[in-house]
């Protein structure tokens, strides 16, 4: 009980947040309902990125129908390599990346090989809401591959690593580096063991790694030291993230990017409700640094520079 | 409110220390059909171990009248013009009082004209009786020794239960053999109950004392809860100018201060007025389960807002709870278990034939059901009486839970299945601890008023931005730090 005690005052002193003030003090106050769909379907979202001048993987196609998916899965034939999304999907459930055709099937980034059928039928899934929030009805998103820019591989076993910023009334507040592993089975989800690397806002640097909420030093596959990670077109991509953040107008928002080889900084995707492993990532909590942005006067005034200088200045 | 309650009315805050007393309510149905109606119910009187406090009746337009014929007692209801569906009232208040003893006479013996004829019923049930006749000593070892024969000789017993009830024959060929009986109506009391119904017994007389004897069993005597509802050789109900009769009895458990219970016998719904009291005992008997459910919520808001257990779909841990109130709870585990268990296995191979979600959910739906047929088969026929109520499980609540964890299976892996599985049934579990409470009942059904403290808890819980309990764990690397 005492030891319980002494870790709530440690978890109070280092400002983390928790699961019920995040979803009462900060989701609830500051994301409008109403706003929820442009980043739960991924579709939209991705249509208000274009719109908004934000770059993001090409898109090949979109089904919609059980009667689409033949088609559809004739013409990806002739594609080297794609990655199939449900619209709706959270937590990148439902995820399937293909790296090129083959004999008679398809060649899964993991390496496993399935028929033309299994593609099919996982279509057929994501139409059914399998992977959906609530299991509403979905679509199927195709986009084209992301390759890994050349100064991050070597960081990511298998899949693209991606980076996950934590954007609060428009300022960048935390950042983190999530590297799939063998351990992962090629998921960027921390609670499935990937790799979260706390990023430092101010120069992009890493400051911690973690894996299953354990501090480690090296990848745990490819053996590169993670200390020495720092993520390159750092301005870039915090500029990429304060302008998603804007075309969303939500005011605690999760944004995933990704450098890609020929885009550069590209959206991934959007989270209304982030999770909170990116303090674990960071060694410290999101709390003092939300105040410190809260006690800004009027922050949506300020211009995108002025946001990103801040944020520099101060985590 | 609550205060006020305890206050004015002296309802106890804890159950137990007052008097019990029995709210009995028979429930007469039956179809008139637009001609003069006469419906008359027999009803109990002060019998041993229960002392009749008060009886009420509820009948709108009907003439109503207690008759005393010889020493039967009868409700008479009557009126001169009824038509369609009718429904009345008749409510007892018995007392407990374990020392309270009436003794009862001795019904003449009757002379039964079907054991004279020479048809195969009267011999074999006459072959029966002599040999119990041979193995007894008096009136009360022959009662036991002759439901022991037709336990025995299963086949002669069931060839003379087609002609008419054991409890009948039982009487006859005890009445043939110069012993004094008769067939009493039995209403078993459990608190909360509705729709029971009469169970008949054998009373067997020795000069001035008396047994009951449970005609399939053999049993001798009552037990603490069973009243004699109809014992003077009567039928229960009699009705003139209907069809379609039926009685149905409601039961409820209350708890008494002795002084209110012996001053108060005549209006003791003035003194409860406003409350779920003054309801008819059925839908009362209904409320003490449903003011129950708040208790489970709450239990559920606690262990997720404070806790931060993850549980499969929100309120399933107390649809699970209010289950295992029915079933008891290892039955109720153990069927919950079984029914997961098998339909997650069935749900495995119906992913293999790539449905539509609601197709699948319905296919899941349709197989839990078969799953519980045959549990229930199964278990009735290996004489598991506990097995046959785990039909009592909301079946699509089941099914979905199914449908969930197999998707959490596929996408998680069996850990996290057994997480969310696990935590589901531990706040089902601590929900069901609450539920089943003799206080927290007690509380709960006779403190209306404390719905609104439950409201305001789980409003103020609503609020709650510290941290849960399982965070404290999770985020244990931050806090050492430094």
């Amino acid at each position: 009980m005492l030891n319980l005690l002494r870790e709530l005052k440690d978890l109070r002193k280092k400002g983390v947040l928790g699961m019920n003030r995040r979803n009462i003090s900060y989701i609830g106050r500051y994301n409008e309902r109403r706003l929820y769909p442009l980043v739960d379907n991924k579709l939209t979202s991705k249509r208000l990125a274009i719109e908004a001048g934000v770059s993001v993987p090409e898109l090949l196609g979109v089904v919609t129908s059980q009667h689409g998916i033949a088609t559809t899965e004739l013409a990806l034939r002739e594609q080297s390599g794609f990655c199939l999304k449900p619209a709706k999907g959270s937590g990148g459930k439902g995820i399937m990346v293909i790296r090129r055709g083959t004999e008679g099937g398809y060649l899964r980034s993991n390496g496993q090989v399935i028929s033309p059928e299994d593609l099919r039928r996982h279509m057929s899934n994501i139409l059914a809401g399998l992977f959906s929030l609530g299991g509403a009805p979905d679509q199927v998103l195709v986009e084209a591959l992301l390759e890994c820019d050349p100064s991050l591989t070597g960081y990511s076993h298998e899949g693209v690593p991606d980076l996950r910023l934590i954007v609060f009334q428009g300022v960048p507040v935390m950042a983190m580096m999530r590297l799939a592993c063998a351990a992962s089975h090629g998921k960027a989800n921390l609670h499935q063991g990937a790799v979260g690397v706390g990023i430092s806002i101010a120069d992009g640097r890493a400051v911690l790694a973690v894996q299953k909420d354990a501090p480690i030093k090296r990848h745990p596959d490819t053996g590169m030291d993670l200390r020495d990670l720092q993520v390159p077109r750092w301005q870039e991509m915090l500029e990429l993230g304060c302008n998603c953040a804007d075309m969303t107008g939500l005011g605690y928002l999760g944004v995933d990017l990704v450098l890609d080889k020929t885009l550069g900084p590209a959206l991934l995707e959007l989270n209304a409700r982030p999770g909170l492993s990116i303090q674990i990532a960071n060694g410290t909590g999101l709390l003092p640094r939300l105040r410190e942005v809260e006690a800004l006067r009027n922050p949506a005034r300020l211009s995108v520079t002025e946001r990103i200088a801040f944020a520099q200045a101060h985590f | 409110m609550t205060w006020l309650r305890h206050k004015t009315h002296d309802v106890p805050w804890l159950p137990g220390e007052k008097r019990q007393v029995w709210s009995v309510e028979a429930r007469v149905e039956f179809e008139a059909q637009g001609e003069p109606v006469k419906v008359s119910l027999a009803v109990p009187q002060t019998q041993t171990r229960f002392e009749r406090l008060a009886e009420y009746t509820a009948s709108p337009g009907y003439g109503l009248a207690f008759v005393e014929n010889g020493r039967e007692r009868r409700a008479e209801w009557s009126i001169r013009n009824a038509d369609g569906p009718q429904t009345l009232y008749y409510r007892l208040d018995l007392l407990v009082d374990p020392s309270l003893t009436v003794a009862d006479t001795a019904p003449p013996l009757e002379a039964p004209s079907n054991l004279f004829d020479d048809s195969p019923h009267a011999t074999s049930a006459l072959h029966m009786l002599d040999s119990a006749v041979e193995r007894s000593a008096d009136n009360f070892t022959l009662a036991r020794e002759l439901i022991l024969e037709f336990n025995l000789q299963k086949q002669s017993a069931g060839f003379l239960e087609q002609r008419q009830a054991r409890s009948r024959w039982l009487k006859q060929l005890l009445n043939y053999a110069q012993v004094p009986a008769r067939e009493v109506k039995v209403l078993t009391l459990e608190d909360g109950r509705r729709r029971q119904r009469l169970q008949t017994y054998l009373q067997v007389f020795q000069g001035e004392r008396y047994q009951l004897f449970d005609p399939r069993s053999g049993r001798v005597g009552l037990s603490p809860n069973q009243v004699m509802w109809e014992y003077r050789s009567g039928s229960v109900l009699e009705l003139i100018g209907g069809s379609q009769s039926d009685v149905s009895f409601s039961i409820i458990n209350q708890e008494i201060p002795v002084s209110q219970g012996l001053e108060k016998e005549g209006d003791h719904f003035s003194l409860l007025e406003f409350s779920i009291h003054s309801l008819p005992v059925e839908e009362q008997a209904l409320f003490k389960g449903i003011l129950l459910v708040p208790v489970g919520v709450l239990v559920v808001v606690l262990m997720r807002v404070l806790v931060g257990l993850r549980t499969s779909g929100t309120f399933m841990p107390v649809l699970i709870a209010l289950s295992f109130i029915q079933t008891s709870l290892l039955t109720g585990l153990a069927g919950f278990l079984l029914i997961v268990g098998v339909g997650l296995v069935i749900r495995s191979y119906l992913s293999h034939l790539s449905l539509l979600l609601v197709a699948r959910i319905s296919a899941v739906i349709i197989s839990v059901i078969a799953m519980v047929a045959v549990f229930t088969v199964i278990a009735y026929e290996l004489g598991l009486n506990e097995g046959m109520k785990i039909t009592l499980f909301p079946m699509i609540i089941l099914s979905w839970t199914i449908e969930r964890m197999s998707i959490l299976w596929e996408e998680e892996g069996p850990h996290e299945v057994f997480v969310q599985g696990g935590g589901s049934l531990l706040v089902a579990l601590i929900a069901y601890l609450l539920m089943t409470n003799d206080i927290v009942r007690h509380l709960t059904f006779n403190f209306i008023g404390l719905q609104l403290v439950f409201m305001a808890l789980v409003l103020l819980l609503g609020g709650y931005t510290g941290y849960r309990l399982l965070e404290l764990r999770r985020f244990s690397v931050l806090g050492k730090g430094d």
